[in-house]
């Protein structure tokens, strides 16, 4: 009966999950029909799950853009929720493909966690956000000195912080959890008062509050914050898949094609707009990448280009209603700038 | 049968070695070491590689590099520029602090709880029957969650801060107490105490000396109270009261001043402190139970009173039956005190976990974790099984 | 004796009479119970005083004043703090209960393959309850759908992937579902790996000895969170380049080693019980290792500590708590992760789920810790004088 159980186990155990991960990313993926797809516990706009289950978010739709241009399927994700400790680890060992978790870019990510970010999504900042009924005389960050400040473990928030508040000279009391949902619970209980995260957290937070006109975010940026995809060092071909994929999102929102002109565009005669969509004869966009030379048309068509994304989610169109800002198009004055797809 | 018999008896090294049970165990022993050694071959080889590709740095290295983060609550000098190892130091002081507050609540509340159950008074046995099956069935972490929700739930703002008694004061940032501030002179003070305590260790040894040789009793607890406490406030006075009081205060967000208890700290404590009292209660239950009632009863022919009996007679030898499983739950509060991570108290885990995100050093700091707890644990064992030996039954 | 004088000698029997008042009926209960002595009155009285505050504001919470069913926060919340209760209110609210009870049970398990988990429930207790019941005979086929089928076909049920049931991922799985999940593969495979380890440190061969020996000990001496965080953070770093284990299965690897270590200790307990002369008698007979122990010692020993086998079982259901650490959502990581949901959000709401949980938790091991300790009575006859 023993070895019968450590057989079952071991079967279990193969069948479960033990899966070898090879060097070519977009070969599994293919192989097993789906992009696995690591995303936040639950962050309003960003990743969260909706009543029915189905995940929906920013970062989410991120994960759709790269199964469409894969696939021509946005729904060919699996989610994996990762909290601010594993999402490295679960990368690394190749439990996830592809990590869209807002995760900061810096330099030592980049170069001892063995992970490559494949672009900037969101060009985020940490913040502060304090309950305005409570604490009504309080309209900037440099009138925080003695404050419990709620932050969460493990993350560039806390060294921020820390900095912020030695660099001026004030003093703080942090209050650290290492969960998203314990830090948020013992802001709202009033255990500290401020909570610091990335401005676009701040917005989803409130959002989560029982009273949200409470809350409000302090004018002060104290951080860059680049939000992006990262992917596994060494596959530079799945490296380039995702990087595409935003590019493509934002190239489309560039020429104006949108889910819903998608099928006029396919009739323009814009040479660009043709390339970009894979319309010309001879095309071979998608080729260098282990594409189908449509594979920006199903991004759009499943997904939208990035503005509608940005909307939809986080955007003017979603209770968040975080503003552009630096996230604007270039030409309009923001950061978002595709590098040309030719 | 017979013949076949004598036949053996006068061969005995006919045996096969493949069936002698000396040579069986060494080839199984080598067999097993070979693979053992093996597989962490195998472990050590593939962890270099991984750490290699991924890029992660290895070994110690990373303790004297800066932390850079902030921690709530730190009994020794800490910033953030402080170095990872300083960071850890305060880890296990904070680790130690929850064990040791907590071992000694766990160990009153629980034998109270104990003896409670085995009281002739009814509600008294019920209540605490109560509460040993209450806490008992539930998950430390569910404990630890209740208090941390319950305690913010209830207690107000800082603004609202509801006053003690004695200047104390109490919010949802915590349990402020005044603090007394030593000034020049005050040494004496403690000094008294000491003096108290090498002069009352002097009289239990003489007493118990005397009443060895003359079978008269002292009044040793009386006179050691008087001692322990008389002679810091005559050592107080004398000097001119030496020593200010700071009262917390509200200034800007929060109460300042005082002596301040953090309700993570608070709520740890209290729950792993009442989960364990629980277990202990058991035991006691279990040890004073186990002594036979012969023994009380011989002990009430003697003449001997009530309370003497259970002093001298029964406490003794339910010890010898309370110790081993009382060290085990003592070790069993050191460790789940690394629940503290659930409510973020600073503890070894919670700061390793941190150092851990920040370096990626993982192995490095799990082996820390292993290293110092299995010496915290070994120390209390060390501990518990010299006082065990101590209590043991001495046989003449 | 007949040389003394007795002046008077009663000459009729004395009539029974009735007990005093005072040592009779509710009074004598009174008094010997909770009045014996001054000490045992104050004790009574503060006792009295203590249920007297607690157990009628306890159910007023808890019944009186409760939220049971309603849409949203506002059930629970007072008019000050935006819903429909009068300021001052404090009641349960058993609404946010009701309303997420399907997620404590399934987690985020798809709505419509729930009935698979239902299914496996319901074989669970169909093959459970009978084995526990000791007049219920084929205890040893029992035993072995129970251990041996039974989690195949759990697997396959919950799992999916075959027989045309489609697939369900782990990291989809949670609440009780987990909890229960978690408990039973770490128990039945604690077991087996304990006895294991438990002959080891009691062999006489050095090296195997001294394997398990570090081995329990030092898996004894390290809380479970770094078992569990070893398991989940290094062990895609021991394995080759691009393993992945799933996250489920790391927990349940974690948890099996912590609770194997325990295992051996409780086991090793009930061998040295077993008299030499049992050893002893088993070698004369001309059994080998493995026959003695397997026809002659375990059985005796194993009989001897299933109290501390449940108890083992007690503390790992409660230890399985703690893998939301690394990331799995068990009963009460559900039930605080639902916390945070808006719709919810209101002073009650946390006390009101963890009460839940707790509920739920101890009512699994109070049940089994009256199990061990009936199981206790009915071994222990004969054994001891």
């Amino acid at each position: 009966m023993k070895k019968f159980m450590v057989g079952i186990l071991g079967g279990a155990a193969l069948s479960l999950g033990a899966t070898a991960a090879s060097a070519a990313t977009l070969d599994d993926v293919k192989a097993k029909g789906f992009v696995q797809c690591g995303v936040h516990t639950g962050l309003a706009g960003f990743a969260a799950p909706d009543d029915a289950g189905d995940w929906t978010g920013f970062d989410v739709d991120m994960c759709r853009a790269v199964a469409a241009a894969v696939f021509g399927d946005a729904d060919a994700v699996q989610y994996t929720p990762t909290n601010a400790t594993e999402r490295f680890t679960a990368l690394q060992s190749g439990e996830i493909d592809l990590l869209a978790r807002n995760t900061t870019w810096t330099l030592t990510r980049d170069t001892t966690l063995g992970l490559t970010f494949a672009g900037v999504n969101y060009y985020d900042g940490q913040g502060f956000m304090i309950n305005q009924t409570k604490l009504p005389d309080i309209n900037s960050a440099m009138q925080l000195s003695g404050a419990a400040i709620c932050v969460q473990s493990g993350t560039t928030t806390e060294l921020n912080l820390a900095d912020y508040f030695a660099a001026n000279n004030m003093e703080y009391n942090p209050v650290v959890f290492q969960g998203f949902d314990e830090t948020n619970a013992a802001y709202e209980a009033g255990r500290c008062d401020a909570y610091t995260t990335d401005a676009s957290g701040l917005y989803a937070l409130r959002l989560t509050l029982a009273n949200p006109d409470e809350h409000v975010v302090l004018p002060e940026i104290i951080s860059k914050e680049p939000l992006g995809p990262a992917v596994r060092q060494g596959d530079d071909q799945w490296f380039n898949i995702v990087k595409w994929t935003l590019y493509a999102m934002i190239q489309a929102e560039e020429l104006g094609i949108t889910s819903e002109n998608l099928e006029e565009m396919m009739t323009s005669e814009s040479p660009e707009i043709r390339r970009v969509l894979g319309l010309e004869d001879e095309s071979t966009i998608g080729q260098g990448l282990g594409l189908e030379n449509d594979w920006v048309q199903a991004i759009v068509r499943e997904v939208g280009n990035y503005g509608e994304v940005f909307d939809r989610n986080i955007g003017s169109g979603s209770p968040l209603a975080i503003a552009r800002g630096l996230n604007a198009l270039w030409t309009d004055g923001g950061l978002q700038y595709a590098m040309p797809i030719r | 049968m017979a013949s076949q018999m004598s036949v053996r008896a006068e061969e005995p090294a006919q045996v096969s070695w493949v069936n002698d049970p000396k040579t069986r165990g060494i080839v199984v022993q080598v067999v097993v070491a070979v693979a053992l050694i093996g597989f962490i071959y195998w472990i050590i080889g593939n962890t270099a590689e991984n750490l290699r590709r991924a890029n992660i740095a290895s070994g110690f290295g990373f303790l004297s590099g800066r932390a850079g983060f902030d921690l709530s609550q730190s009994m020794i000098p800490y910033s953030s520029n402080s170095t990872f190892l300083r960071a850890i130091t305060v880890g296990l002081l904070n680790t130690m602090l929850v064990a040791i507050t907590g071992i000694i609540t766990a160990t009153i509340v629980g034998f109270l709880i104990g003896l409670g159950r085995l009281s002739r008074n009814w509600l008294i046995g019920r209540i605490c029957t109560v509460y040993v099956e209450v806490f008992r069935n539930i998950p430390p972490l569910l404990v630890i969650f209740f208090w941390y929700v319950g305690v913010l739930a209830v207690l107000p703002g800082p603004r609202q801060s509801v006053d003690l008694p004695f200047g104390g004061m109490i919010n949802n940032r915590g349990f402020y107490m005044p603090r007394i501030i030593a000034e020049p002179g005050f040494w004496l003070v403690p000094a008294a105490f000491a003096l108290a305590v090498v002069a009352l260790i002097g009289i239990v040894v003489w007493a118990r000396r005397r009443q060895m040789a003359t079978g008269q009793t002292f009044p040793t607890v009386r006179v050691g109270l008087a001692l322990l406490i008389g002679l810091p406030v005559i050592a107080f006075l004398i000097t001119g009261s030496p020593a200010t009081i700071e009262y917390p205060e509200m200034a800007g967000f929060s109460l300042q001043g005082g002596w301040v208890v953090r309700p993570e700290f608070l709520s740890l404590y209290l729950a792993l402190s009442l989960y364990t009292a629980s277990f202990i209660a058991e035991i006691a239950r279990a040890g004073v139970l186990g002594v036979a009632k012969g023994q009380s009863e011989a002990s009430y022919s003697l003449g001997i009173s009530p309370r003497r009996t259970l002093r001298l007679v029964v406490v003794p030898q339910a010890l010898r039956i309370i110790i081993p499983p009382l060290t085990s739950q003592y070790l069993n509060l050191t460790k789940n005190s690394s629940l503290a991570i659930a409510v973020g108290y600073a503890d070894l885990v919670a700061i390793g976990q941190t150092t851990m995100n920040q370096t990626g050093q993982a192995i490095e700091v799990v082996a820390i974790w292993i290293v110092v707890y299995l010496g915290l644990s070994l120390l209390t064992s060390a501990f518990m099984n010299w006082y065990n030996a101590k209590m043991a039954l001495v046989e003449r | 004796m007949q040389e003394h004088d007795l002046s008077y000698v009663r000459m009729e029997m004395v009539n029974a009479q009735n007990a005093p008042e005072r040592e009779k009926g509710v009074t004598r209960w009174l008094r010997k119970n909770l009045f014996a002595t001054p000490m045992d009155g104050v004790l009574t009285l503060i006792g009295l005083l203590i249920v007297a505050y607690a157990l009628p504001n306890i159910i007023r919470w808890a019944f009186i004043d409760a939220a049971w069913v309603g849409p949203d926060r506002s059930v629970c919340s007072t008019q000050s703090q935006g819903g429909i209760q009068p300021d001052g209110w404090s009641g349960a609210c058993w609404a946010f209960v009701n309303a997420k009870f399907s997620q404590f049970m399934y987690g985020r398990y798809p709505v419509f393959e729930r009935w698979r988990v239902n299914l496996t429930a319901v074989m669970f207790v169909a093959l459970l309850v009978p084995l526990l019941i000791p007049r219920v005979p084929f205890k040893a086929i029992n035993a072995i759908v129970f251990f041996g089928v039974f989690p195949v076909v759990a697997y396959f049920l919950l799992v999916g992937g075959s027989f045309g049931l489609s697939t369900v991922q782990t990291s989809l799985w949670g609440g009780l579902l987990v909890t229960m999940v978690l408990s039973f593969v770490a128990i039945s495979v604690s077991l087996p790996f304990g006895i294991l380890l438990a002959l080891g440190r009691r062999s006489k061969l050095p090296v195997i000895k001294m394997i398990c020996v570090v081995f329990i000990e030092t898996i004894r001496g390290v809380p479970l969170i770094s078992v569990l965080f070893m398991a989940s953070v290094m062990l895609p770093l021991f394995m080759p380049a691009g393993t992945t284990f799933d996250r489920f299965l790391r927990a349940v690897i974690g948890l099996s080693i912590f609770a194997s270590a325990y295992m051996a200790e409780v086991v090793r307990g009930g061998l040295q019980a077993i008299p030499k002369g049992q050893y002893e008698g088993a070698s004369s007979l001309g059994l080998g290792y493995w026959q003695s122990m397997g026809l002659i010692v375990l059985p005796q020993a194993l009989k001897l500590v299933i109290p501390g086998i449940v108890n083992t079982f007690i503390g790992l259901f409660k230890d399985t708590s703690l893998v939301y650490i690394v990331g799995m959502f068990d009963l009460l990581a559900i039930v605080r992760q639902n916390f945070s949901d808006s719709n919810w959000a209101s002073p009650q709401t946390p006390k009101s789920g963890l009460i839940f949980a707790g509920l739920v938790f101890w009512a699994f091991c109070f049940a089994m810790s009256r199990y061990s300790i009936y199981m206790e009575r009915r071994l222990d006859t004969g054994h001891k004088n």
